[in-house]
């Protein structure tokens, strides 16, 4: 790492690097700044970029004409939810497949990572059909149940391969000790394992918060997430961009802050394992 | 040193996971396949009747099957390029030295935290849009006539927005595998006298050759399922000139209700993607030391 670089080149880097990371941003900045103009100079022309009237008046409005919070609570219950459910059920199994390896161990979770890889339309009218009949259209718990199903197999693999750096023999002298399974699951694997389990859990959360397939078809006014709240403004009335910006804003503004924290986790959770 | 006792409890711990990712994949998939023989429309209930393969016939032959087939490909290809050519471009840049470093790096991932609904509209509104956006006032500022890029470049419209979803992903995974690279190689090769493009066709793009297959697999399998982005957009319009295999099966069975035809495009829509994870399956398992 030790090669020596010009500062003018180290210059001309700097320059040309935020330039385009300015840019790439900047359609999330606008959006952000939008969200503070009144709907008029929103649509001015010239458009201003600083120099207008901030106003906070968007906000308010998009909470008390659309029931913002209600959309907001929801995905935070859809996505928290999911995750949490799916760690629950992903934990015991990448534990035996990192600690407890059988032959048939990397068929499992191969055959599990192409579960993702089934399209979604594939099974869209089935699922659509089975909540309708068990009444679970519109409802928080369908959108738990389907987006812990769509996402288990990340969670298990992104678990498996954190597990699979813990040292096997700290777990065979807790068991040297007399420790039982479930005292070495708790007492000994917990406190070594959380670092992943939160990775784990971040990354998730993040993927469940944005996924807009499920949510779009599968919700209506109630257990709608902002996903699906945010597409309600593809059809507007009058004049909407500032308002559109403000909810959009609060959107991804939680997510944005989640996924700076989670760039490594990013890397290894999306690509199984194959980039590291 | 497992125990029977150990190796029991293993499989009691993962057959939850098992047992729940069978049911997700069976059942669905399997009613997804009876209904594709059947003539089945929400609109008719109780007048279900098994007509062999004349679903898959109707939809195979479907002109809007082309056009969509065609879109499919168009959309994963064009963000494939746009994807892997930035990225990589990006990826090399931001691998430089300079200030800030951490910074850039930030405003280049964010746009993959983005849902996909406030992109697409963020995009169609306040920059496509050809009255008030501001791709149109700047071409107003050059004197130039203001293009409705939803309406007449509708394809290439979502392209460009699901692209600036999916640049900072690709560049994100380029980078780390960049920064795994040897530097001692690079030198000794930089003394060798090999300049930039010698050291980047010879030495660079193998050791990245991996990183950019698993982000081609990877990204593909996401974008064969595009359809948030279209909803928002251009509803599959105008025409079907912006329609993928996606949003056809889920016009075709939530818009006309038509459960078998819908139903068989979903299967065409499996097999397709099936295609794609055999690939993706083989490299991912190549690693795999389990």
């Amino acid at each position: 790492m030790s090669r020596r670089v010009s500062n003018r080149r180290k210059a001309l880097v700097t320059v040309i690097a935020w330039a385009i990371g300015i840019a790439i941003f900047f359609p999330i900045l606008w959006t952000v700044l939008t969200s503070f103009k009144t709907e008029a100079e929103a649509i001015a022309s010239p458009p201003s970029f600083v120099f207008f009237d901030w106003t906070l008046e968007n906000y308010t409005e998009v909470n008390e004409r659309s029931d913002y919070f209600l959309h907001f609570m929801n995905s935070v219950i859809i996505s928290l939810g999911s995750t949490l459910l799916g760690l629950a059920i992903a934990i015991p199994a990448a534990w035996s497949m990192a600690f407890v390896p059988a032959k048939r161990t990397k068929d499992v979770l191969m055959w599990m990572l192409s579960t993702k890889m089934l399209p979604p339309v594939g099974v869209l009218i089935p699922i659509y059909l089975l909540f309708r009949d068990f009444g679970l259209l519109d409802t928080r718990t369908g959108l738990v149940i389907v987006l812990t199903l769509i996402n288990l197999p990340i969670i298990v693999w992104m678990l498996f391969t954190y597990f699979k750096e813990i040292p096997g023999e700290i777990l065979e002298a807790a068991r040297m000790d007399g420790a039982g399974l479930w005292e070495e699951v708790i007492h000994v694997l917990t406190p070594m394992a959380v670092p992943g389990i939160a990775s784990t859990l971040l990354l998730n959360v993040i993927l469940a918060w944005n996924e807009a397939f499920w949510t779009l078809n599968l919700t209506a006014a109630k257990a709608a997430p902002l996903t699906a709240f945010i597409a309600s403004y593809s059809s507007p009335e009058g004049l909407f961009y500032a308002k559109l910006s403000a909810a959009s804003t609060l959107a991804i503004a939680p997510i944005l802050v989640l996924g700076w924290f989670s760039q490594k986790q990013l890397v290894r959770g999306l690509t199984f394992g194959a980039v590291k | 040193m497992a125990t029977a006792h150990s190796r029991a409890a293993a499989r009691l711990m993962i057959s939850p996971a098992v047992l729940l990712l069978l049911g997700w994949m069976i059942v669905p998939l399997s009613m997804t396949v009876y209904f594709s023989f059947l003539s089945y429309n929400l609109l008719m209930p109780g007048m279900e009747e098994f007509i062999g393969f004349t679903n898959y016939e109707f939809f195979l032959t479907d002109p809007a099957f082309f056009a969509a087939l065609a879109n499919t490909l168009l959309l994963v290809g064009g963000v494939l390029v746009i994807t892997i050519v930035g990225g990589t471009l990006l990826a090399l840049l931001l691998d430089q030295p300079f200030w800030g470093q951490g910074i850039v790096r930030i405003l280049v991932i964010a746009p993959f935290f983005v849902m996909p609904t406030v992109s697409a509209l963020v995009w169609k509104n306040m920059f496509m849009n050809p009255v008030n956006g501001l791709f149109a006032y700047f071409a107003k500022a050059l004197g130039l006539q203001p293009f409705d890029f939803l309406a007449h470049a509708p394809l290439a419209s979502i392209i460009v927005i699901v692209a600036w979803q999916w640049l900072p992903f690709a560049t994100l995974i380029l980078l780390t595998a960049l920064q795994s690279l040897d530097q001692e190689q690079l030198e000794a090769s930089e003394m060798d006298g090999a300049n930039f493009l010698n050291r980047f066709v010879y030495i660079v793009l193998p050791h990245m050759s991996r990183a950019i297959t698993v982000v081609i697999l990877i990204q593909t399998i996401f974008l064969l399922s595009v359809f948030a982005e279209i909803l928002v957009t251009t509803n599959g319009g105008p025409g079907t000139s912006s329609t993928n295999i996606t949003y056809l099966v889920y016009a075709q069975s939530l818009l006309q209700f038509d459960v078998g035809g819908g139903s068989a495009g979903g299967i065409v829509a499996v097999i397709l993607a099936n295609i794609v994870a055999v690939f993706l399956m083989r490299m991912i398992g190549k690693n795999l030391e389990a």
